[in-house]
């Protein structure tokens, strides 16, 4: 056991040097690339290396164990990305110990199969038993099989679709390099140019924008800003920042463009007002054109059909749909039950400054808690029908009448 | 990141004019000197672990630095950097440390007996004085770079080393993720609790990767000698106490770092040092002495007198707020230190702090007293 760790904590060059010979510390400084890879295979072997993840509460670390960062250390994608670095966001952040985090990220569309060993429970773990090596994610787009998509506006005060699309063949924001991030922003601006009608817009670069530009942005809720949590930085995703960043949005301002901020692309589909089914319809048309533009020119996006569209985060697989509304409901949020309506609903709330926040008053954010397993329309219809559900027992307590709890709603299909 | 970043080679499929990263709105060592010519040509080097200059120059473009202070921009990842990205880290540190030339010659004193006066500095305007520096084992990759086993055995190694100190030196060591809450408070309460770092100027570094993993503070039972292991540096060496006699804070604090040296040695490890870098540490304004020599010290007068920059300027000093680097000053009280790391030896810049520091207290009491300070100016040093 002595022996062992000696041999483990003498310096890289001080071991070739005994290895080798005094007189070859000169060639030490020229081992190729295997050599040294072996040598540190040798000297700092994966137990050397195996995060300390003892106090800490997220999917990763839930699912890493001694023999599986073993068998993945060592390997990488064909853009060189390695678990390694899938990994640092979970280790730097341990975690609430009552939110539960991802804590890992995709460098490429090749990570998850790479280190499937490691994403495939985490995926599970995030989606509900969801497995993506037995299972299929439906995609659907079609706007028109969606029912019931007005809602009254007494009481929701806008309406809100979100997903993001990555570009295939170009590394993710924790891994790119400059130029794949320039080239992301080139090939979705360029696409988005030939977007006309009510869909016709323009693009601000981050770094080029000038201050009026800014303020406007910001008055509309629009503009994004270098991220400032951990979870975020920690994966490297804010490198170079703002170089490749900025904003595209229709002249009709409903229809928004984030690039390169977490993801490739975060498509945005918004208004005031409860109109959700005209902001879906709007969401698929875009999204539509945006893929057939990109497409005229030899691109794609990420997707295939166990995962269903590839995002940075695996907590985003499947369709990265959050679909939501901000609606005021003073009667049921003061209800004890209103957690467990939501729950069995499958609906999630938040404040109305985003995932972080807490409500003010008594307007929420209500959005869909599922990404993967169901398709785009059956997220938004579970959305859709969640919300005239809590309107109704809102309306039922104006009156004085009671509530029911719902039966939960089913997973996804098996 | 750590041990082979052949995503380097992956990088080599974009030209060098795609990779440039956008500096024009930069004001760091670093922009000034890098050019696409100079991006070009070492953008396809790595240093044996793997180090690359995208992994170098990442902090200096994720913090453009400010209008009025000039950031380094670059760090080293491993003792090999200042070798093979030379052509970058030459005028780099030429620009930072005074002009210091790839030819010239670092001097390394730690001998306090060398050092002339500097046990009566007057304790009524001094408060605390203070010697710091810092030390990297070689063969080891550097924080920026290093990965989890590698920073576990520079702890481990530096634990073995430091539990072997004796007498004045004798001391514990405190683990960052292993101490109990008495210990943290007990730490803070000394002004010995360092955190992990917020400073977007490190974290763009990766240095802070992993945090707490194999971090700690080691210190002696009398509080005057403390170690802090795997912060910004391997290791961070601190000699302090309240008081003016900085003559005893050198001398413990060299009697301390060589003994440390010996245990390395002892071991089979050395320092990393080269006769033109002096000690090689992560972050080029620290190459040289990495010293800083420093008291609090009362100075509301002075600190008032519109050549008070000036001042400093030609004792070669620099003044800081209470808080360290990043700080003002409170209620007349400064940090005041040498300016300078390399092309002075330790014993010469410590002389500097003791000599400056004594004229500034002379100048203090003068115009205390309604007197003037002009015979007192000082030439530039």
């Amino acid at each position: 056991m002595a022996n062992s760790f000696t041999r483990m904590i003498t310096g890289r060059n001080t071991a070739v040097m005994m290895a080798m010979g005094a007189g070859t510390l000169a060639s030490a400084f020229l081992l190729n690339d295997s050599t040294a890879a072996a040598e540190r295979r040798r000297f700092y072997p994966p137990s050397a290396d195996y995060p300390d993840l003892r106090k800490h509460n997220n999917c990763m670390a839930a699912a890493m164990t001694p023999t599986i960062y073993a068998r993945l250390r060592d390997k990488a994608t064909p853009n060189n990305w390695t678990v390694d670095q899938c990994i640092q966001t979970g280790v730097d952040n341990p975690g609430h110990p009552f939110i539960k985090t991802v804590g890992m990220v995709a460098g490429d569309e090749e990570s998850y199969e790479v280190f499937a060993e490691l994403f495939d429970p985490v995926i599970k773990d995030r989606h509900n038993g969801y497995d993506p090596r037995t299972m299929k994610h439906p995609t659907d787009l079609d706007s028109s099989k969606v029912t019931s998509g007005m809602f009254d506006e007494r009481y929701v005060l806008s309406s809100r679709v979100r997903t993001g699309r990555s570009i295939r063949g170009l590394s993710l924001p924790p891994a790119c390099t400059r130029s794949e991030r320039r080239e992301v922003e080139r090939v979705v601006v360029t696409a988005l140019s030939g977007l006309k009608g009510e869909l016709a817009g323009r693009y601000y670069s981050l770094g080029e924008m000038t201050e009026r530009e800014q303020q406007e942005l910001i008055d509309e809720h629009f503009l994004f800003d270098k991220p400032v949590s951990p979870l975020l930085t920690a994966a490297g995703m804010a490198r170079d920042w703002p170089d490749a960043r900025g904003i595209w949005h229709n002249n009709e301002k409903n229809f928004l463009i984030w690039i390169n901020e977490e993801d490739h692309t975060r498509v945005i589909s918004m208004e005031k007002g409860g109109n959700m089914k005209r902001v879906f319809e709007r969401f698929c048309r875009g999204l539509k054109k945006v893929e057939h533009l990109i497409q005229e020119r030899g691109w794609e996006f990420m997707w295939n059909e166990r995962m269903g569209y590839i995002l940075t985060c695996p907590s985003n697989l499947g369709t990265g749909l959050r679909a939501g509304v901000h609606i005021r409901l003073p009667l049921l949020s003061k209800d004890p039950r209103f957690k467990k309506i939501l729950e069995n609903l499958r609906l999630q709330k938040r404040g109305t400054g985003g995932v972080d926040t807490a409500a003010t008053g008594d307007t929420f954010d209500i959005s869909n808690l599922d990404r993967l397993g169901k398709s785009e329309v059956e997220l938004v219809q579970l959305v859709i029908d969640g919300v005239n559900y809590l309107i109704e027992c809102e309306k039922r307590l104006e009156r004085g009448q009671d509530i029911k709890i719902p039966s939960p709603i089913a997973q996804f299909k098996r | 990141m750590p041990f082979g970043n052949t995503h380097n080679k992956f990088k080599m499929n974009y030209s060098a004019e795609q990779e440039f990263p956008d500096l024009s709105q930069h004001n760091n060592h670093m922009a000034k000197v890098l050019t696409l010519d100079m991006y070009a040509q070492l953008r396809d080097k790595e240093t044996p672990s793997g180090f690359t200059l995208d992994d170098l120059i990442q902090t200096g473009v994720d913090n453009p630095g400010h209008p009025f202070i000039m950031t380094v921009g670059c760090v080293a990842g491993d003792e090999e950097t200042y070798d093979v990205f030379k052509d970058l880290m030459d005028p780099v540190i030429e620009d930072r440390h005074g002009g210091y030339k790839p030819s010239d010659k670092h001097k390394t004193d730690l001998n306090a007996e060398n050092l002339e006066g500097g046990d009566d500095l007057d304790p009524n305007y001094v408060l605390s004085s203070r010697v710091r520096t810092g030390r990297s084992i070689r063969g080891f990759c550097l924080p920026p770079h290093c990965s989890r086993g590698e920073r576990r055995a520079i702890e481990q190694l530096s634990i073995e080393a430091l539990d072997s100190l004796e007498g004045d030196l004798k001391g514990k060591y405190y683990a960052l993720k292993n101490m109990t809450d008495e210990e943290q408070q007990q730490l803070i309460d000394d002004h010995f609790l360092f955190d992990k770092p917020v400073s977007p100027l490190l974290l763009a570094s990766g240095m802070a990767r992993d945090w707490p993993d194999a971090r700690g503070i080691w210190h002696n039972d009398n509080k005057t000698f403390l170690v802090w292991v795997n912060e910004e540096d391997h290791l961070r060496v601190i000699s302090m106490q309240k008081g003016g006699n900085m003559r005893e804070v050198f001398t413990r604090f060299c009697t301390g770092l060589t003994k440390i040296e010996d245990l390395f040695k002892n071991r089979g490890h050395e320092f990393m040092w080269n006769e033109h870098l002096g000690y090689v540490l992560t972050c080029p304004s620290n190459l040289g002495t990495g010293l800083r020599a420093g008291v609090h010290v009362k100075l509301p007068n002075v600190s008032k007198h519109e050549k008070f920059g000036e001042i400093l300027k030609r004792l070669r000093l620099q003044k800081r707020g209470t808080g360290g680097v990043d700080t003002a000053a409170v209620g007349g009280v400064f940090d005041i230190s040498n300016a300078d790391r390399l092309g002075f030896s330790e014993v010469e810049l410590v002389q500097m702090v003791v000599d400056g520091v004594n004229l500034l207290v002379n100048m203090e009491k003068r115009l205390e007293a309604g007197e003037a300070i002009n015979d007192l100016m000082p030439e530039q040093k």
